[in-house]
């Protein structure tokens, strides 16, 4: 089963299909579009082409990297704030979990025409999104740094680490490390994929109850920890875009960073010579696994339930304009790698596509997993400030997550 | 002025103070006895572009039912208020019993997410509070002693720190010190040490907060203080000055005696500002090593993909509680001037 769907995704990440060239029909009379989006290049891209196709449709949008704050209260209102929400695997789920948005059947039937069937988010038979795009960490190198000293394109986190302390030994960097240790949800999100490099699982089977207090738990905290040694000092404070500039004014040489982001870090601005020497790999594993430290996320759309259905109607027909435009997959092509019908992976899509060939695990999309990444992102700071033991900080994870989880109702 | 005059005076001003802060209020204590319902679940398949898995999603046609029979959710009681995550009662409880030192339980408390965050909030109290006293009267003393002409130009350099928005202020701060930036590279070379830095150090990071506060919230003092030094009579200075009274000793029984009461209001006032410290927090990126009590029901509301409304709720139920008990004394000292006046 699972095999058969890792084959169709690289059939369609791989191949340009020809066939129809549907598009979606955009002659849109009436209603109002109103979209939440977090913000990054190949989003906008998105939403603009979705906007082309708005007629005489009332368009509005809203990009904002504090999207997940706003998301839950806005379609929580009713009549709802935004018509549309556009969401990842974890940001679903708090929708889902307060049933905010609306199955798609009828309108993907109606006008998703040229859509592909990977394209479609479907939970318990129900289509709830439609993705239009995949993204992942991922390693980014320095071309002309590891060719000077000798070093190999690391594969493993190991060797991340043997590189960055050979470089730190030869004098060129002091912090030739980074990626996104920021306190809070992005530290999380190195725990989670590191976890998932060591084969670990969040929960016990079934249930709500955690169990990262285990030998994979402190494995992961340690290798976090000396990961953390070679980054700049004021790693917990650095996200992505803070990496970004570092990488950019040439103080690092290693670098795990979502491939979203590749697209500013090649373009035309800054250091031409840092530029034409950054390159892209896929995702490190760890710890002698053989899935990557990485877990993969898709970026869809999602309609609010609390909104009338004209303007869900309007609101799909545009947005599935945008979800299956070969134009614009093929004007944008260096800013994502796009799960849509004709897509052209490019040298900056390196790094998805071998996280996908090296099965990388999705995102768990659990709906307790918001409140474990959460207790994650401020109980294993301590333990990287060598204040605690890798035992007490997942212990406190833990407790932490349980008394949320328990205020949640999920235990 | 008349009681009953007093009644229509403030009459506006209480409805509104019902309206906008004690209704909320009572909202919030309510909301904070109440968790949600019991989650129930259902096995699924989920298909997205990466493969077909069995997993688990909320049932919402059980769940909206329940919802729909108690919107507010779960009577909790005081569940929220003594879980792991607030006072923690039956942690300390294990923990007094586990641990062998009273260090050690020190240790194992202040490592609770409630306690953390009050002993930040509680310490950046205490060294904020009289420094920005202090150093708000000793600028109000100072600048009331240049000559009129360069007053001004004076006085609107000094509040500019209260006129900066608290996450600019703090912004600006925040890439000073940075490893790269102008005062953090300076430290790592007056200390020869390449690895200092500011935003990594617990200690560190508490020290440049304070830092921050202090100097963000000392002008507030002292253009009360420099008001009030208007008033000061200049009879008794100058009969002091003849008696051949130092400045200090001026100061000491002439001017404080008699700034007193406005001394009282900007302690009451700083107090209760520096109890909710919060910008700071955001604005240095400083989660990792300061929690504040504000930044926990924050990081409640919105930190999570989940909003923990019970927890938020709890937290500001225990931070007017907080702010209650620190004002405690000052207010009972007032309160027996007021009495002991009429």
């Amino acid at each position: 089963m699972r095999e058969t769907n890792m084959k169709k995704i690289l059939i369609s990440l791989f191949f340009l299909l020809f066939g129809t060239s549907a598009y979606a029909d955009c002659n849109i009379k009436s209603g109002s579009i109103n979209i939440l989006a977090n913000d990054f290049p190949a989003l906008r891209t998105f939403v603009e082409t979705a906007k082309g196709c708005k007629g005489s449709a009332d368009f509005k949008v809203t990009h904002s990297s504090e999207h997940n704050k706003i998301a839950v209260p806005a379609l929580t209102a009713n009549p709802s704030e935004f018509s549309a929400r556009i969401a990842a695997n974890s940001s679903i789920v708090p929708l889902m979990n307060q049933d905010l948005i609306r199955p798609l059947d009828d309108l993907v039937k109606k006008y998703g025409k040229g859509i592909q069937d990977s394209q479609l988010i479907t939970i318990d038979g129900k289509i709830m999104a439609v993705a239009f795009m995949a993204n992942t960490q991922h390693l980014y190198y320095r071309e002309d740094v590891l060719k000077e000293l000798g070093i190999a394109v690391p594969k493993t986190y190991e060797e991340v680490v043997a590189a960055s302390e050979k470089i730190r030994a030869s004098g060129k960097m002091q912090y030739p490390y980074a990626a996104a240790y920021k306190a809070g949800w992005n530290l999380a999100e190195e725990f989670v994929n590191m976890y998932i490099g060591h084969g670990g699982e969040f929960f016990k089977a079934g249930t709500a109850q955690p169990s990262i207090n285990n030998a994979k738990g402190i494995a992961t905290l340690n290798m976090l920890k000396k990961l953390a040694g070679l980054s700049n000092p004021d790693y917990l404070t650095h996200d992505s875009e803070a990496i970004k500039v570092e990488w950019e004014s040439g103080n690092v040489a290693l670098m795990t960073l979502w491939a979203s982001r590749s697209g500013t870090l090649l373009d035309d601005d800054g250091d031409a010579k840092i530029t034409a020497a950054t390159k892209l790999t896929g995702p490190a594993t760890v710890a002698g696994g053989n899935i990557p430290a990485a877990t993969l996320w898709w970026d869809g759309f999602t309609l609010a339930k609390n909104r009338s259905d004209s303007d869900a109607e309007a609101t799909f027909r545009a947005l599935a304009h945008a979800a299956a435009n070969k134009k614009m997959v093929a004007d944008a092509a260096d800013q994502a790698v796009w799960l849509i019908e004709g897509f052209k992976p490019g040298p900056k899509s390196i790094g998805v596509i071998e996280a996908v060939k090296m099965k990388a695990k999705p995102y768990p999309m659990l709906p307790q997993m918001g409140l474990m990444h959460g207790a994650l992102g401020s109980e294993i700071v301590e333990f990287l400030q060598g204040k605690e033991s890798a035992e007490q900080a997942l212990k406190d994870v833990e407790a932490a997550y349980m008394s949320k989880a328990k205020e949640q109702g999920f235990l | 002025m008349p009681n009953k005059t007093f009644f229509w005076f403030f009459l506006p001003t209480g409805l509104a103070m019902i309206l906008f802060i004690g209704l909320p209020i009572i909202s919030t204590g309510i909301q904070s006895f109440y968790a949600q319902h019991d989650q129930v679940v259902k096995e699924v398949k989920k298909c997205d572009p990466f493969g077909c898995t069995v997993s688990i999603v909320v049932d919402q046609e059980k769940t909206s039912k329940i919802r729909e029979e108690k919107p507010l959710g779960k009577f909790n009681g005081f569940g929220t208020y003594v879980d792991r995550n607030h006072l923690a009662i039956e942690e300390i409880g294990k923990f007094w019993n586990e641990t062998n030192s009273f260090g050690e339980f020190v240790d194992q408390v202040t490592n609770l997410p409630f306690y953390k965050a009050l002993i930040f909030t509680l310490t950046y109290c205490l060294f904020v509070t009289p420094n920005v006293l202090l150093l708000g009267f000793i600028i109000a003393l100072s600048l009331n002693a240049v000559t009129r002409r360069i007053r001004g130009p004076l006085i609107f350099g000094t509040i500019l720190p209260m006129i900066v928005t608290p996450l600019v202020g703090s912004l600006v701060l925040f890439w000073m010190i940075d490893a790269e930036g102008i005062i953090g590279a300076n430290l790592q070379m007056l200390m020869d040490d390449p690895y200092l830095s500011l935003k990594s150090s617990k200690t560190l990071t508490w020290i440049t907060i304070i830092i921050y506060g202090i100097w963000h919230h000392s002008p507030f003092a002292f253009v009360v203080f420099y008001a009030a030094l208007q008033t000061v009579p200049q009879e008794p200075v100058e009969a002091a000055i003849i008696d051949g009274a130092s400045r200090w000793q001026r100061v000491r029984h002439i001017v404080l005696p008699h700034i007193y009461p406005v001394v009282t209001f900007v302690a009451l006032i700083s107090l209760m500002d520096n109890f909710r410290v919060f910008e700071p927090i955001i604005g240095f990126s400083a989660e990792g090593s300061a929690q504040s009590l504000s930044w926990l029901i924050y990081d409640n509301l919105v930190n999570e993909e989940v909003i923990l409304f019970g927890s938020a709720a709890a937290t500001s139920m225990m931070t007017i509680v907080g702010i209650a008990i620190l004002l405690a004394p000052v207010l009972i000292r007032t309160w027996k001037e007021f009495r002991t006046a009429r």
